[in-house]
């Protein structure tokens, strides 16, 4: 058996996984967060938080995002810096804008959310100063990207960025434990199993899982994108060449 | 039973939703709108050559 990087290492054999994988990814995106609405909307008032315990299913799912994403990609420009490998440096372009999008999610919802709660909308403590830090390697990844005009350079430039960014990333998982933050320590991945009710913790793996069945489909897509991209500028330069 | 009336948080719950939902409708279309363009474009630059040889 063919384990699943090397398949899908294959541009054609992952052209035509991704061609059926990346809708049923979007099926089960839509039903899962159909679903986990459903829950979230039917459970019942927080005790200390009120009626903005709603906002923790949309938030929570972002900020998880946006970790997992960045991983995504660490990964991808590791493969790419290491392997030269095409696919996994188009699959890190396109793990970027969407990991940026769920960073930028995480960080206004909860800052929608902080505001009654906290009092504020923004604080420096080390949870959301790391965030943003994420966010801006996305953000600065992105940039580069864009700014070389020769691509090879440019795929080396930024896995070599992002694979810095990867060092934020226990940063950010542990700035609560490490640091006296205002944001709340680990509730769902705490030490002796999740610190909420299940009225709460339900539709909130529902919406995690349905976070991550979307960023799936809309990743596949992405790379697949970058793959006709890449079919049509070989296409240009073979003719320039004629 | 579900229940939408989130009371004082209102201002708060509703826009960190239509934020959500605006930024996964950009992510979709764009992701979309990247995947078609690029598709299009290399088929028509398949399709040129082909179509000279065949003439």
């Amino acid at each position: 058996m063919i384990p699943a990087p090397a398949f899908l290492s294959n541009p054609e054999r992952f052209m035509a996984f991704s061609r059926w994988a990346a809708p049923l990814l979007g099926l089960i995106a839509t039903g899962l967060a159909v679903a986990g609405l459903w829950l979230g909307f039917a459970a019942p008032e927080d005790y200390q938080q009120g009626d903005t315990v709603r906002v923790m299913f949309i938030h929570v799912p972002a900020a998880w995002m946006g970790m997992f994403v960045y991983v995504c990609l660490g990964g991808a420009s590791f493969l790419a810096l290491v392997f030269r490998h095409a696919l996994a440096d188009a699959a890190a372009l396109a793990a970027a804008p969407l990991g940026a999008a769920f960073t930028a999610l995480a960080l206004i919802t909860g800052s929608l959310w902080g505001r009654p709660m906290w009092g504020t909308w923004w604080v420096w403590d080390a949870r959301l100063t790391s965030v943003l830090v994420m966010f801006l390697f996305y953000l600065a990844y992105m940039a580069l990207r864009g700014a070389l005009d020769d691509e090879a350079k440019a795929a080396r430039a930024g896995a070599i960025l992002a694979l810095v960014g990867l060092v934020n990333l226990p940063v950010v998982h542990f700035s609560v434990n490490w640091w006296n933050t205002l944001h709340q320590g680990a509730t769902v991945m705490a030490k002796g199993g999740p610190k909420m009710a299940a009225v709460f913790l339900t539709p909130l793996l529902l919406m995690g899982l349905a976070y991550m069945a979307a960023f799936g489909a809309l990743w596949l897509v992405r790379i697949r994108g970058e793959v006709w991209r890449r079919r049509a500028e070989a296409a240009l330069s073979r003719l320039a060449r004629a | 039973m579900l229940d939408f009336d989130t009371g004082k948080y209102a201002v708060y719950v509703w826009p960190a939703y239509g934020v959500t939902l605006l930024v996964f409708v950009v992510m979709i279309a764009a992701s979309l709108n990247h995947s078609r363009r690029w598709r299009r474009r290399a088929e028509e630059l398949k399709a040129g050559p082909e179509r000279d040889a065949a003439e």
